[in-house]
């Protein structure tokens, strides 16, 4: 089953063409890797799909509504974790959770119940009254994690999850990204890091707002006889023609 | 819990971590209203007068006596006609004049009432006011003592004429003043600065992403403030009758009323400052130097608006401080009613919903 439908998305911005005409399909439970340069319309098109900005043209459907019409009940069943980091510092680690939990409609006893259960599954249990301010980035992002699947979306879209944080620390999140997986949710993660592109069931690339390539790592390598997903992405982005 | 009470809950945890903010935005009343009220009514002294007593007797004697004796007051002489008085006072020599009616000790005996003129240089509006005050409160002392005295109960009238800025404006102006300056800074500064944060920080995509509608986040975010400078004008308002003795002569709720409409105003233009830049850096430009500026020079808290040149006075028909200072002056000291305020409602309302229009448009110009 699809949980994600997209047929010639299109999205401008005056003159210029950020998302060009892009089509794919997300299977239920799997990893989506959307691969892109800088520019590239990645985060456009996640924002498109998250209801944040309308498309200008095409069609979609994300968790079975629709993109242009539905948006309420997309925010409803998604999770969304930004490319900045994008947790309230000055608020504490359990404040954090109650506060999105609380905006996703969970009430006072489930999110009493599923927060201990995170911070145990986390070992945070000693760091639940500490200012989120003050944990190391890899934590932060694990936490900024759990918080964005913590109201049990069908479908999380993580834009850069694992920028500045050191290849441990990145190692650990793909873990909890996984897992995630395992359990059913759907994962939509862009990144930079082309090891991490492995870990994916499928990978897009985007080139200048078009996706130029979609298919599993092991695929995309032997198509473009490359060694690895690094390769096959210096190939498919030296094409690009935008300047950042 | 519902959405909007974990919301606002998280906006009031943001404003009570930041100490240093939050002292400064309650702080700042208080010490605003005190320097000007210090600064403004205590430091007046030395106020050279002159007495023009027609035909002096037992009364007048004491009473400029009385005058001479008090530590605030250099009684530079007798004039002998109301012309001198005119010219002592244009030349600057003088900044009060006390003027008997002839007979007027023979008058108190006859009819139990006299008269006594007291014509104070109001260029500065502050000096004028403070030495009538202080010579009216000699006469007052003066009655009382005579009264405990004497079985015939009398009355001395007195009229008192400000010269030159007979209407008094700006000296019990820098109440509403130091209100439109503070409500204005808090609510529009704070309210910008805390959604570009937002915006900076990244939340707000997360925000946005989520089940929460903008309208909602927006709200939100002005309820903490709205709180703080309902505080602030309690603040305010009472330092300004308890510490101050300026008078609440009109009624209370319409006071309270058109602070909530300018604070509602305030917000109104926060939001939309926030739509219109990135960092909160340039919130705090634009509303520093964007607002602040104006309604400090063009509402007519410190320069009286009759006075500016016409471009100014043109100017400052879209400062909304000018509208709410004037309504509060109206209510608080002149002590008028819902009628006389009016246009100055109707006027902020009109900002109101003009701002909250532009916020929704280049909102959705934003997320489109």
């Amino acid at each position: 089953m699809n949980v994600i439908e997209v047929s010639e998305l299109t999205k401008k911005f005056g003159s210029f063409t950020a998302v060009d005409h892009i089509s794919f399909d997300v299977k239920e439970g799997e990893i989506f890797g959307f691969l892109g340069a800088n520019g590239a319309g990645k985060t456009t098109a996640i924002q498109m799909l998250c209801g944040i900005s309308n498309p200008t043209s095409g069609k979609g459907t994300v968790a079975g509504y629709d993109i242009f019409k539905e948006n309420e009940q997309i925010k409803h069943n998604i999770g969304y974790m930004s490319q900045k980091f994008s947790l309230y510092e000055d608020l504490k680690v359990w404040e954090n959770i109650r506060l999105f939990a609380g905006i996703y409609g969970m009430n006072d006893k489930e999110i009493k119940e599923n927060t201990r259960r995170l911070l145990k599954q986390l070992d945070f249990e000693s760091e639940r009254d500490t200012m989120v301010a003050s944990l190391p980035l890899g934590w932060k992002q694990k936490l900024a994690f759990s918080i964005a699947i913590f109201h049990t979306p069908k479908i999380v879209f993580l834009d850069e999850p694992t920028g500045g944080v050191d290849p441990a620390a990145r190692r650990q999140f793909w873990e909890m990204i996984l897992d995630a997986a395992y359990k059913g949710i759907t994962v939509f993660v862009t990144t930079h890091y082309m090891d991490e592109a492995e870990y994916c069931d499928r990978v897009s690339i985007m080139v200048d707002g078009r996706i130029d390539a979609l298919d599993t790592p092991h695929n995309l390598k032997q198509q473009s006889q490359a060694q690895n997903m690094d390769e096959v992405f210096r190939k498919l982005a030296r094409k690009a023609k935008r300047i950042n | 819990m519902s959405q909007f009470n974990a919301f606002v809950q998280k906006e009031f945890y943001h404003i009570f971590r930041d100490k240093r903010t939050l002292l400064i935005i309650l702080g700042m009343p208080i010490v605003q209203m005190l320097l000007f009220g210090f600064a403004m009514n205590m430091e007046v002294t030395h106020i050279r007068t002159a007495v023009f007593d027609p035909s002096p007797d037992q009364s007048t004697t004491q009473i400029t006596r009385r005058i001479e004796a008090n530590p605030y007051f250099d009684v530079v002489g007798q004039v002998h006609s109301e012309e001198e008085v005119n010219n002592l006072m244009r030349q600057g020599a003088i900044d009060l004049a006390v003027i008997y009616e002839s007979g007027f000790h023979r008058n108190i005996v006859h009819s139990g009432e006299a008269q006594i003129q007291f014509i104070a240089d109001a260029s500065d509006p502050n000096r004028g006011t403070v030495a009538t005050n202080y010579v009216t409160g000699i006469l007052a002392g003066y009655q009382q003592e005579m009264m405990q005295l004497q079985t015939i109960p009398f009355h001395i009238n007195t009229e008192t004429r400000m010269l030159y800025n007979p209407q008094m404006e700006s000296a019990y102006l820098f109440v509403p003043g130091i209100m439109g300056l503070i409500l204005m800074i808090i609510c529009t500064m704070m309210t910008s600065v805390s959604i570009v944060r937002e915006q900076e920080q990244g939340t707000m995509e997360v925000l946005l992403a989520s089940p929460l509608k903008p309208v909602t986040v927006l709200m939100a975010k002005t309820i903490p403030y709205t709180v703080l400078s309902a505080i602030n004008v309690a603040s305010i308002l009472l330092l300004s009758f308890f510490v101050l003795n300026v008078p609440i002569r009109g009624n209370f709720l319409l006071l309270l009323f058109v602070c909530l409409l300018y604070i509602l105003l305030s917000l109104t233009l926060g939001l939309l400052i926030s739509t219109l830049v990135k960092k909160q850096l340039d919130a705090v430009l634009v509303s520093g130097i964007g607002l602040m500026m104006p309604t400090l020079v063009l509402s007519g808290m410190i320069f009286p608006i009759g006075n500016m040149p016409l471009v100014l006075q043109w100017s400052s028909y879209f400062v909304p401080a000018r509208w709410f200072i004037t309504a509060v002056r109206k209510i608080m000291i002149e002590g008028q009613g819902i009628m006389t305020v009016l246009p100055e409602i109707g006027i902020l309302l009109g900002m109101t919903v003009f701002l909250a229009v532009l916020s929704i448009l280049n909102t959705k110009k934003r997320l489109a």
